[in-house]
């Protein structure tokens, strides 16, 4: 295996990587993605392998990361001309191999559209994906993510030759500063000001963070994309690595995701084999290792201040930031924590500027956003639309509507400290600013549809138990204030509200929003606070009426 | 390090950098109450009842005062009206747990709180971290921890360590603001380890030649 001791040498095996592969030998593509995973795609995956076999010269077999669509798994994707079969099953392998061999389509496999019945066979066509802008994902269904080769002939680690031969840290950082790449995570703050903190703080030492812990309820694109391109997440942390002037870094992720654990853990030692990681990178002489951890199965450590205690093997509780982590982090030394996406988006930053990137996306939100799309809807899955896409986009155009032909009632974003907006606000933008100013924040992405049957006061009951459970329980306004609020909506919903108790729930957001030690406390609040705001008269006629939850 | 300007409640204090906001208004001699702190362990920040108002900049916010560094020209308020509206919610959270406790019936009365504002749940602890912080921090012997999380937190003696090393010490009972801490080590040693503790077992043949009580009233605290 090659070791490249130069931005050359890399170049050079891309070059043979490319010339091995033709770009008209069909390749089947199964989507090994969680969600699919769950149907079984592994026997779909093994049934294609196997009677691949004896024809491996004429097709090519590739187990990928999540395609997107998961509403309609186990997915399959031929190239070339991406063609899209959809919930496949072991049985379809000999057809749609024959079929592929001939360059002939499964008519029965493809998408066939619900109400007007038209078939749909290439990805372009298909609703779904047609209104998608797929910059993070698109290289998916096109990637092993074992195979770090995979990643190389499709152009990665181009980026990282880039920034370190041709720009010097500081036009890197400038270049992420002007791109306005904003905090995939949750926040929306400009990775460029978080990374020039680091840089700046006068520690030496100092550490980089892929924050790879998605414990949202209702989101999982982070996961789609570490387990599906790990690379470019690893790519993005390097260059950031070397902007910042940091000498170490952390994937931080979940324990419970075996599949993810192993690409990731993979990606990191063919890095480290191919000289991407380690000593001397590609004989620039920047130096950069990078460890996984793993967290210990509590939402909080997500907080980037508990994430950083529990990467010095503390308990994960935050701790006040009155000095910032990207001052004062792991071991009080400066530290910066972007969260997956935000480092997947750094590569193409780089590679095709910050021009390029601005010219997607919205005044103040730049770029695309990985959204998952889950609830009452007709398409879940993972999709990616540039910034400023109306939600009707979302909803209907991609989403494919309300299941079951019902109407829509409320749109929740940001999951358990996000806040649901009611269905005539669809025409709002995906926007940072606009959707916080709704009072429902994108948070990390997870868009959860709600139709005319839901019970907004059992929605609110819910997020607030998954919150309780996950509370760390060091300050008291999180750990009371939540319960609290738990007890009065859980009576609500068992139709035991008592008058009042609306201005407790009041109180109790108010001051929990504000004295919480973490964000997770100061936002537990919100899902509640956008009910109040469009939905109290539902609230209050629960309370008058003693009704309970059906 | 030059001396840092700043206003508590109007009134112009200097102070070192690197102290908090309530070293310097305690040195001052202005109230802030506090649940969760004691000058002999690391500030906490867990009970929120010292959050006080901070102007910097022209912008308010609200910090713990046990944390929160002085910085120069910042104006803290102790009290107002957001400030005093949190420290009552904050009293009656607890109070749902220890309505009788003497600090934080106190307080309830400062602060206009309800203790029967929530629903009760007597676990008597509220969770204050200080009997499991100065056994780390002063006395290195982690004998009382918190397990759990979230509202089913909970505080525990851990009976290995609490059977060899509770009984000569007792500190943490007279720190402890509802005595639950007393009450907790007491159950452990019902449960785990009735009367094998060793000092317990010279402290009765002792007691059985002279004929006295075994004292179990807490040790007082040298400050």
């Amino acid at each position: 295996m090659p070791k490249f001791q130069s931005a050359a040498e890399l170049e050079a095996f891309r070059a043979q990587i490319l010339a091995s592969r033709s770009a008209s030998k069909p390749c089947i593509a199964v989507c090994a993605g969680a969600a699919c995973d769950g149907l079984d795609s592994a026997a779909v995956a093994a049934a294609f392998i196997a009677a691949a076999q004896p024809l491996a010269d004429q097709v090519e077999v590739r187990t990928t990361g999540c395609h997107g669509y998961c509403e309609k798994g186990p997915n399959v994707v031929v190239t070339p001309g991406d063609i899209c079969y959809f919930e496949v099953s072991p049985a379809d392998v000999p057809e749609i191999l024959q079929a592929t061999i001939k360059g002939e389509v499964v008519e029965r496999l493809v998408y066939h559209d619900p109400n007007t019945g038209a078939k749909a066979v290439h990805m372009s066509e298909v609703p779904f994906y047609k209104h998608q802008t797929r910059l993070l994902t698109g290289d998916n269904p096109k990637i092993d993510p074992m195979k770090i080769d995979d990643y190389l002939a499709l152009g990665g680690y181009a980026a990282l030759v880039k920034a370190l031969t041709s720009m010097s840290p500081q036009q890197v950082l400038d270049e992420v500063k002007k791109a306005n790449l904003r905090g995939r995570g949750g926040g929306g703050f400009p990775a460029g000001l978080k990374w020039e903190t680091t840089r700046n703080a006068p520690e030496k030492t100092k550490y980089v963070i892929v924050n790879g812990h998605e414990g949202e309820s209702a989101a999982f694109m982070d996961r789609a994309m570490l387990t599906g391109n790990p690379h470019k997440v690893l790519e993005g942390l390097i260059i950031g690595a070397y902007a910042i002037g940091a000498q170490k870094g952390f994937m931080y992720t979940r324990h419970d995701m075996p599949l993810l654990e192993k690409h990731v853990r993979n990606a990191l030692a063919q890095a480290a084999e191919y000289g991407l990681l380690g000593k001397n990178i590609l004989g620039t002489g920047f130096d950069f290792e990078c460890e996984l951890h793993f967290d210990v199965g509590i939402f909080v450590s997500g907080e980037s201040s508990a994430l950083m205690r529990s990467i010095e093997g503390n308990a994960p509780e935050p701790r006040p930031k009155y000095i910032r982590t990207s001052v004062s982090g792991i071991w009080d030394k400066p530290s910066n924590l972007n969260n997956v996406e935000t480092w997947a988006n750094v590569p193409q930053i780089i590679n095709q500027g910050a021009d390029w990137f601005t010219s997607i996306g919205t005044e103040k939100s730049k770029g695309t956003k990985l959204v998952s799309l889950s609830g009452h809807v007709v398409n879940s899955g993972i999709v990616e639309v540039p910034m400023g896409t109306p939600l009707r986009t979302l909803v209907f155009d991609i989403g494919g509507g309300v299941r079951d032909g019902k109407t829509l009632k409320a749109i929740h974003f940001g999951g358990a400290m996000g806040g649901s907006i009611p269905a005539d606000l669809i025409d709002a933008p995906l926007d940072f600013d606009g959707m916080s100013k709704l009072g429902a924040p994108i948070g990390a992405g997870g868009l959860l549809l709600m139709d005319e049957d839901t019970d907004m006061v059992e929605v609110a009951r819910y997020l607030m138990d998954f919150l309780t459970k996950e509370s760390c329980g060091k300050c008291v306004p999180c750990r009371e204030g939540m319960a609290q609020m738990l007890q009065i909506l859980t009576r609500i919903t068992e139709g035991q509200g008592e008058p009042g108790d609306i201005e407790r729930l009041q109180d109790l957001i108010d001051v929990t929003g504000v004295a919480s030690l973490c964000a997770l406390g100061k936002t537990s609040g919100d899902p509640l606070k956008s009910m109040f705001r469009y939905f109290k008269p539902e609230y209050e006629a629960r309370i008058a009426s003693g009704s309970a939850t059906k | 390090m030059s001396e840092i300007n700043l206003t508590i409640d109007g009134r112009q204090v200097k102070a070192e950098p690197g102290m908090t906001v309530l070293e310097v208004a305690r040195r001052e001699g202005i109230d802030i109450p506090t649940l969760c702190h004691h000058e002999k362990l690391e500030a906490f920040g867990g009970c929120r009842l010292c959050m006080v108002e901070v102007e910097s900049r022209g912008r308010t916010s609200y910090a713990v005062s046990c944390l929160y560094p002085v910085a120069p020209d910042i104006a803290v308020r102790t009290r107002s009206e957001k400030v005093d509206k949190i420290r009552k919610l904050l009293v009656e959270e607890l109070m749902a747990h220890a309505p009788d406790a003497p600090e934080l019936v106190t307080l309830a009365r400062e602060y206009g709180a309800d203790r029967n504002r929530f629903a009760r749940e007597a676990s008597f602890c509220v969770l204050c971290g200080l009997c499991v912080r100065y056994c780390d921090e002063v006395k290195k012997k982690n004998a009382v921890s918190f397990f759990d999380n979230g509202a089913v937190r909970q505080i525990k003696f851990v009976p290995e360590v609490a059977k060899n090393e509770c009984w000569n010490c007792q500190e943490c009972f007279a720190i402890c603001p509802t005595s639950y801490a007393q009450a907790a080590y007491l159950l452990t040693e019902a449960l785990a380890f009735p009367g094998q503790h060793q000092s317990v077992k010279r402290a009765t043949k002792a007691a059985a030649r002279k004929r006295v009580v075994i004292p179990i009233a807490p040790v007082p605290m040298t400050a």
